[in-house]
């Protein structure tokens, strides 16, 4: 088969990025870097110094941050649990467990809402059981129990596939060389797992750095992400060139999280092609 | 109770945690009250007045169509792509792989901004924006889907079929197509439901006139559900669950064309 | 001699800079059982792949029947391959496989139906035709490719390494099947193979390769017993290779030993490279011969003893034999001159004694 003549093929497909992924992206740059009337200015770069911004910024990141470590501490109990039962068919147990992710997320967090709102179910059962209803929606804990719903699945999957992947003959050689299972669980199963855990951390982390719909369907509007505050820059306040600065710079620190984390999507993307 | 109880009871309890809020959007579909948390008894009306809802039927149509028209696009282009970006050299393929990368891993926020910003110069913002907008986030999908199968494929069938005098489109169809084909078929599947799900770019890119459900939906949000979103919930989660089963099945084993049960030692 | 069908001119190729051929020459005739053989990376495969239509050389021909195939597309050629691999197509059954060409040709259904079935059965696996290849073993998928292969009535048949990966009874098995085979269809083989022992016993011509270069062509018993290098002497078989020097006609001294042997033409107090074959030296346990020497090691091989003598000459001889001599033991030790080989000493690296550890580069599939 002639090498060139099928690299050829790949035309449209160059075409297609060079016009919708890399132009793009210069035209976000290029509003970034100037302010209305079109002059250059990194002042929509530096915004994200802001009180304001930083706040934000900061609140992103930890909220993300520990809907990340949550996940993968719910996550890695599963897997570990799963691998050493005898439960035949663990391809439907999986498949189960994956299947949320494929259903449309805003119902998802719609769902969410109705069981933490102030007369939703959970206030409900605890006023018929005569205790007093609970401020769960609107806070930061709302949030992150709507990141941690939604992104549980993207960490699942990776994690469940790395440490089901793990021969068992690997297990067995360091039992017979004297390892108990704590060390098995630290020193074999631990380091083996990490690239599942890596991969799971890119599928969650980053969307939940840059979320907004969850912050203003179960933070009422009050708590304030990043991606609330670019997202209303372009909605209500029509500072495009402020949204871009801000989206930019949340752009680089994107890339230079993923690419401390490594780039498993490749893997991700196969497997959640189950 | 041993350890293995206490695991399975874990188990049970996360995929309580997954499915509760489901289940009760799926039992709330069928409540006669409008109450969130009281049951008015069984009934279908949300149902049928969903269906004569027509801004819900609307987005809905407008969710399938995009769904089918990007994954079909994009499985053209990226079958296309994949095929290119294989035969590439180290420089070109890694360049390319890089590229390819690129949405998944910018923010959907990043992309859906920069592509609205992109498209306000000359299209004016509707279907077509979003249904590039959709096309543009599946690429990276099919391809990835379908560059593995590349990489596995047995070349040898390849000069195998020339060898007992196929022709090169005759042998590549006959012989290649099927080894690249589950990628294909994956790739196409995962972008029906990347763009089923998408919101935050189908939010920036498609101007005031379109709705897919996603954006229908969080439009409503603020007005208050209406207890035919909960239908909709019900008849999505059980077309997804469909659909998924429909994928997984041991097709060749079920069709018993060719006899792959026996085993020779 | 049989008629001419296969003629290679001058090939030349080059992978990656390292050069694969030099300057093959080389001609197959009709029905003959040609075996290239020779180590990883001599270019066997590479020969056998330009004549399938898979490669094209940098320079040279190739002439089939007559005809200027050098840049004949495979799917154009008369010759069928056998690859080391099965290359088996794997979403199709047992009969699909085989009705493959046949389809192509356009044949029809009820003639196409009858030729798989009669190729079946002569590779002893009638009523397959509904499996799956994935299904089957390695034997059989082996015997499927090539009822494959032959399917189509192909003048020539290719065979790359297809016994590799069946363990040694199935392998000695197909060796006897693959030669009875090309009697009962009376078609060319042209076999790869990096074992000496599999090219023995079914070929009619054996091609010993190095490094891209023809080292000897002969019949089995012609490189066996008559070797015309280093290299080939300790390729194939066991064998003492030693140093000599021809003294005159019919004379080699052997570390310092005399002994008369057959050979002439290598000129007089010429150093020289001598080859004998252990089954080839006679022990005497009362101690008489050309030389004596003590039993150093001695191994039982099952077919035979496997004995290393020290010599008084100083030479250390491998001797197989189905006598038992105890180790410490001193035995005479003599050759006939008949079974002494007097080869040219190496003038180019690859005449050379083959080192396993330095595999040349050139080949980049499995050869």
């Amino acid at each position: 088969m002639n090498r060139s003549r099928s690299r050829l093929l790949g035309v449209p497909y160059i075409i297609w990025v060079i016009g919708f992924t890399v132009i793009p992206i210069f035209f976000i740059i290029t509003k970034a870097i100037t302010d209305s009337n079109g002059s250059l200015t990194i002042s929509n770069l530096t915004a994200i110094f802001d009180q304001l911004h930083r706040k934000a910024l900061i609140m992103s990141v930890e909220l993300a941050f520990i809907s990340t470590v949550l996940c993968i501490i719910l996550s890695y109990p599963v897997a570990l649990i799963l691998r050493s039962s005898h439960i035949r068919r663990k391809n439907i147990i999986l498949f189960i467990l994956i299947l949320p992710m494929w259903m449309n997320f805003i119902l998802r967090i719609l769902a969410m809402q109705m069981i933490i709102s102030n007369n939703g179910i959970i206030n409900h059962v605890l006023k018929l059981m005569g205790m007093e209803p609970l401020k769960l929606i609107n806070t930061p804990g709302a949030i992150i129990l709507g990141m941690v719903y939604d992104y549980l699945p993207y960490m699942l999957l990776p994690v469940l596939n790395s440490i089901l992947s793990i021969p068992e003959d690997i297990i067995e050689a360091a039992k017979d060389l004297g390892s108990d299972r704590m060390h098995v669980l630290t020193r074999i199963i631990l380091p083996l797992s990490l690239g599942g855990v890596g991969s799971g951390v890119t599928m969650v982390l980053i969307p939940s750095m840059t979320e907004f719909v969850i912050a203003n369907i179960l933070g009422g509007g009050k708590i304030q992400l990043l991606g609330n505050i670019i997202e209303q820059e372009f909605t209500v306040s029509m500072n495009w060139n402020l949204g871009s600065g801000l989206s930019v710079t949340l752009m680089a620190f994107v890339l230079i999280t993923s690419f401390i984390f490594g780039r498993h999507k490749e893997e991700t993307a196969a497997g959640l092609a189950l | 109770m041993t350890g293995k109880t206490l695991g399975k009871i874990y188990i049970a309890l996360i995929l309580l945690f997954l499915y509760a809020p489901i289940a009760v959007l799926i039992v709330l579909s069928f409540n006669a009250s409008r109450s969130r948390v009281v049951w008015g008894g069984f009934t279908l009306q949300w149902y049928t007045s969903l269906v004569e809802n027509s801004s819900i039927m609307g987005a809905l149509w407008t969710t399938f169509g995009l769904a089918f028209a990007s994954a079909l696009i994009s499985s053209v282009i990226g079958l296309l792509g994949a095929i290119g970006i294989y035969s590439m050299r180290r420089r070109g393929y890694q360049i390319m792989l890089f590229a390819t990368n690129i949405p998944m891993i910018n923010a959907d926020i990043v992309t859906g901004i920069a592509l609205l910003l992109w498209f306000v110069r000359f299209l004016p913002l509707g279907f077509t924006s979003v249904l590039l907008a959709h096309v543009t986030f599946n690429l990276p999908y099919v391809i990835l889907c379908i560059l593995p199968k590349l990489r596995d494929m047995d070349i040898y069938q390849y000069e195998a079929a020339l060898d007992l005098g196929a022709g090169e489109l005759y042998a590549f169809i006959r012989i290649l197509m099927p080894q690249i084909l589950p990628g294909v078929l994956s790739g196409f599947l995962m972008a029906i439901t990347m763009s089923m799900d998408d919101f935050v770019i189908t939010y920036f890119t498609k101007g005031a006139g379109v709705n897919t459900l996603s954006t229908l939906i969080y439009g409503e949000i603020r007005k208050g559900i209406k207890p035919e979103m909960y239908a909709l919930s019900t008849v999505l989660f059980f077309i997804v669950l469909l659909l998924l089963i429909l994928v997984n099945l041991p097709y060749d084993r079920l069709f018993g064309k060719i006899d792959t049960t026996r085993r020779d030692l | 001699m049989a008629k001419e069908l296969i003629r290679f001119e001058n090939i030349t190729k080059t992978f990656d800079g390292s050069s694969v051929l030099k300057d093959l020459n080389l001609s197959i005739h009709e029905n003959e059982f040609v075996t290239l053989l020779g180590p990883s990376g001599c270019g066997k495969t590479t020969t056998l792949r330009i004549l399938g239509g898979f490669e094209s050389p940098d320079s040279g021909r190739v002439i089939f029947d007559g005809e200027d195939i050098t840049h004949l597309p495979p799917n154009k050629r008369k010759l069928n391959t056998v690859f080391q691999k099965y290359a088996l197509f794997t979403h199709m059954s047992v009969a699909d496989n085989i009705a493959f060409g046949l389809k192509i040709k356009g044949q029809d259904k009820d003639l196409i139906r009858e030729r798989v079935s009669y190729c079946l059965k002569l590779v002893g696996l009638e009523g397959y035709e509904d499996r799956a290849p994935a299904s089957l073993s390695g034997g059989q998928q082996q015997r499927i490719a090539i009822a494959r292969a032959i399917a189509g009535e192909p003048k020539v048949l290719l065979l790359d390494e297809p016994l590799g990966a069946l363990d040694l009874k199935l392998r000695q098995g197909m060796q006897y099947e693959l030669i009875r085979l090309k009697e009962e269809l009376g078609i060319t083989f042209v076999y790869v193979t990096h074992d000496q022992e599999e090219a023995l016993t079914m070929s009619d011509t054996v091609v010993v390769m190095n490094q891209g270069i023809i080292q000897q062509i002969g019949t089995p018993e012609d490189i066996y017993n008559e070797p015309q290098n280093a290299f080939v002497a300790d390729f194939i078989g066991e064998s003492n290779l030693l140093d000599g020097i021809m003294i005159r006609d019919c004379l080699v001294s052997v570390g310092g030993l005399e002994m008369p042997c057959v050979d002439t033409g290598f000129g007089e107090n010429n150093p020289v490279d001598v080859v004998i074959r252990p089954e080839d030296v006679e022990l005497d346990a009362g101690g008489s011969g050309q030389t004596r020497g003590t039993v150093a090691s001695i191994v039982f091989k099952g077919v035979h003893w496997e004995i290393r003598v020290e010599s008084e000459i100083g030479i250390t001889f491998l001797v197989q034999t189905t006598e038992h001599y105890p180790v410490g033991s001193t035995v005479g030790i003599s050759v006939d001159p008949y079974n002494i080989q007097i080869m040219h000493k190496p003038s180019r690296e690859d005449e050379q004694v083959f080192d396993q550890n330095e595999v040349p580069q050139g080949e980049t599939y499995e050869s």
